[in-house]
């Protein structure tokens, strides 16, 4: 690929490739738990909820990254507070999601100019990373990732056996929010390198997906860095390539992924021997 | 298929001979041949693994052996719609179901036939009778997903007898309950049983509970089974064959203890 | 108020999105009680790449709209029951679609005002002919609910024991997500893709914590429908005169609103009741 040789002394492509990588470590690592706790509704939610911030913003008219930010947090205090009484609210996620989506149109057709810079923020693109962006993505990815690293034994402990991690002291409701937190902040962070509509792709594909080969955390993470770390390659080589956009290839990327990976895991089991039944 | 057997004294409900099952690699059953006759009431007993749940899926036809073949009433498993009532392991239902325990226990009535259930008085009949024999007769108007764990149970008791069938499958129904509350439910499995003439395979890993109740044991140890009644099977000789280890069995005060020898 | 009724257009409107209101309320009731919220929003998100593609071929957004609902709910079907698994699935299968629109609105930016269009709905601008396939489909949608609903419920309440009385536990999970595909893009070319999400699931969350049956409770989401559509309908017209004749707030804001108001609020009574 002499194209992209070349095409690596870019500093524009430096910068997608340098914000992308620190994207696919973030996701790797929330993605992690956002398997195991099946908040990927919550995930998805989060960001639509952050683009309405994100047209609110550009409606009273400052920088769109900060509406994101403001909506998505408030969006995560208010699925938790949806969630405190009932175990599974996917609901009040869709609805609380739906609602927020009605608000961004609401704020889209006050401000009657469906601005550039909002369709970008929905779906990414490769050319508007700049270097002071990426800059502050690793500053906003490490602060996640701390914040992740210091509850991530009591949220494990929570999540995988919640009655038992509350009698034993753990603060179940409170991680329940600080996760929602995280997970506020790092798609808030994903959002302008694949866009509002494709945080998937990094958050929860790679993790997904080396969570079907290996059961063990260390092997899994380090896999899902990896997986993740080729999603944005390709990515980005392909849209480099084609110019295209760049969350397509991320996300039928991930998804391949994740189909592998499910299909390596089926093979491994070995469908049982006598399974035969019509029942279904 | 078989025709069907005629009813009579003699009739066997559950056939099993040579069943073998493999999963992948692990065989999980080996040889099993054995006949249950109409009306018995068996206590399906072995350890984790052993196989118990296996054997119940087998019956029900959910899977098909990998060697011999089972019969149920006469015919193989896929024909025995109606004839089974099914109580299965875990009853997870969400505390907000929008169902009353009688909607519940419609449910097996006619919950598999397409298509609105219309006020029906036959069907009310049945689900009264029923709600009455396993003592819940009380909870009927109650959203089935408040209820204590034990008294969920009796309503799936109650829904998988509603439809008379002639066999009752229950696995592990004892596994969660205290010592009273097991107890009960064996009294009014086995009162049910005989008043509505069915077969009752109950699976367990403990024992003592049915020791009063069952006619027979199959009891179940790495694939293997024996099957007699409980001074038959539950004795040194045929465990530690079954076991192919040492075994011993201690009797307290009328309750059986199995233990591992050296 | 009166003109706002005599127009035939509004007159059209109001049918018409009480039959799809109707329609997902019934669908609904069964996602709500499948924890299936995520495919069926999910669903609709791809149906809206969808129709907005086809939109661009000149065809009607409808082929689109149901071709890939139905293809999204086939692809969640596909990856099984188990809800961790098929919640993973929908995310990718989602994030792949909306990659496909990322390319559609690259290659051709009108595709953005395709989707807006379909994102609102053209809820006063129907096709007199698009208002008899609209009965057509809600029709056959609630026929298929009434006739899976015994088992269907049976199956979702306890699948081992439907499994064991012969139910087709697995085929029935499918034909249903199918049919909820069909219902949603249905729905979405009325009111819109993004109300169509809020008529699946709030009326029918409200209903459930309202009412203790599900066939009452299937009657009562239905209404809830309705009345929350007919009620943003008729507030995104009372805000033209708020905002004095500058524009009217879409209808999909207050739907989109006014359905999490109910399910909040039936959520609260419930509290209170059970206390």
């Amino acid at each position: 690929m002499p194209d992209l040789a070349a095409g690596l002394a870019h500093p524009y492509l430096q910068n997608a490739l340098a914000g992308g990588l620190i994207v696919a470590v973030l996701g790797a690592f929330v993605g992690y738990f956002v398997v195991l706790r099946g908040a990927a509704f919550a995930t998805h939610a989060l960001s639509q909820i952050g683009f309405a911030g994100a047209a609110g913003a550009v409606l009273i008219g400052i920088e769109p990254v900060v509406g994101l930010l403001a909506f998505s947090l408030l969006g995560a205090a208010g699925l938790g507070a949806l969630s405190l009484r009932s175990r599974t609210n996917d609901v009040g996620t869709a609805l609380l999601l739906v609602a927020s989506l009605g608000t961004g149109a609401l704020f889209l057709a006050l401000a009657s100019n469906f601005a550039s810079n909002v369709v970008s923020l929905l779906f990414g693109t490769i050319v508007g990373v700049d270097r002071a962006q990426v800059g502050l993505t690793a500053v906003a990815a490490a602060c996640a990732l701390a914040l992740l690293a210091a509850i991530a034994r009591p949220l494990l402990y929570a999540t995988v056996a919640r009655a038992a991690a509350r009698s034993a002291g753990v603060p179940v409701v409170a991680l329940d929010f600080a996760f929602l937190g995280i997970v506020a902040l790092a798609a808030a962070v994903t959002v302008p390198i694949v866009g509002a509509l494709l945080v998937f792709s990094l958050m929860l594909g790679p993790a997904a997906a080396a969570g079907c080969i290996s059961a063990r955390p260390g092997v899994a993470l380090a896999l899902a860095v990896a997986l993740g770390a080729v999603a944005v390659f390709g990515g980005v080589a392909a849209a480099y390539e084609t110019d295209w956009p760049v969350g397509f290839f991320i996300a039928t990327i991930a998804l391949l992924e994740y189909v592998a990976a499910r299909s390596i895991a089926a093979a491994r089991a070995g469908a049982g021997r006598g399974r035969a039944t019509p029942a279904a | 298929m078989t025709a069907p057997a005629s009813p009579g004294a003699a009739t066997v409900a559950v056939a099993f001979a040579n069943v073998g099952f493999r999963r992948g690699e692990r065989r999980i059953l080996s040889r099993l041949s054995f006949e249950i006759k109409a009306g018995e009431f068996v206590g399906i007993i072995g350890g984790n693994g052993a196989g118990k749940s296996t054997l119940l899926e087998l019956v029900l036809g959910f899977i098909a052996p990998t060697e011999g073949t089972v019969r149920v009433f006469g015919n193989s498993p896929h024909g025995t719609r109606g004839l089974i009532g099914y109580v299965p392991q875990r009853i997870e239902l969400d505390p907000d179901l929008p169902l009353r325990a009688r909607d519940f226990v419609a449910l097996g009535v006619d919950g598999a036939r397409f298509g609105v259930p219309f006020p029906n008085a036959v069907r009310r009949a049945l689900v009264d009778e029923a709600l009455g024999d396993v003592d819940a007769r009380a909870l009927a108007e109650r959203p089935v997903g408040r209820l204590s764990g034990g008294e969920q149970q009796r309503l799936a008791i109650a829904q998988a007898i509603v439809g008379r069938p002639k066999l009752l499958l229950l696995d592990e129904p004892l596994a969660s309950l205290d010592l009273g509350g097991a107890a009960e439910i064996v009294t009014l499995t086995a009162r049910v049983a005989r008043e509505r003439g069915m077969t009752v395979l109950l699976v367990s890993h403990d024992l003592n509970p049915l020791a009063h109740a069952m006619d027979r044991v199959l009891y179940l140890a790495d694939g293997r089974a024996a099957i007699g009644t409980v001074d038959e099977v539950v004795n040194e000789d045929t465990l530690s064959r079954l076991y192919d280890r040492p075994v011993d069995v201690l009797r307290v005060r009328g309750r059986i203890i199995v233990v591992a020898g050296d | 108020m009166a003109e706002f009724f005599a127009s035939p257009n509004v007159q059209a409107a109001l049918v018409a999105s009480a039959i799809v209101a109707a329609l997902s309320a019934a669908i609904g009731y069964f996602v709500v009680l499948r924890g299936l919220s995520f495919a069926g929003h999910a669903v609709t998100d791809v149906g809206l790449t969808g129709g907005a593609g086809a939109m661009l071929l000149g065809l009607d957004p409808l082929f689109g709209l149901i071709a890939f609902s139905v293809g999204a709910a086939t692809a969640v079907g596909a990856f099984g029951p188990r809800a961790r698994e098929r919640d993973v699935a929908t995310g990718l299968v989602l994030a792949f679609a909306l990659g496909i629109g990322a390319v559609f609105l690259h290659l051709q930016t009108k595709f953005a005002n395709a989707q807006s269009t379909l994102l609102f709905g053209s809820i006063f601008d129907l096709d007199p002919a698009l208002l008899r396939v609209v009965a057509a489909v809600g029709v056959f949608a609630i026929a298929a609910i009434a006739a899976m609903y015994r088992p269907l419920l049976f199956a979702s309440v306890a699948p081992e024991v439907a499994r064991s009385a012969g139910v087709p536990v697995r085929a029935l999970g499918f034909a249903f997500l199918i049919v909820m595909a069909i219902g949603v893009a249905e729905t979405a070319q009325i009111v819109g893709v993004l109300i169509s999400t809020a008529l699946l699931v709030g009326p029918a969350e409200t209903a459930i914590a309202l009412v203790r049956d599900p066939l009452r409770g299937i009657v009562c989401a239905m209404a809830i429908g309705i009345g929350v559509t007919w009620l943003g309908i008729a507030l995104a017209f009372a805000s033209f005169d708020w905002s004095r004749g500058a524009q009217s707030w879409p209808v999909s804001f207050f739907v989109a609103l006014l359905a999490l108001a109910a399910y909040v609020a039936a959520r609260a009574y419930r509290r209170v009741r059970d206390a």
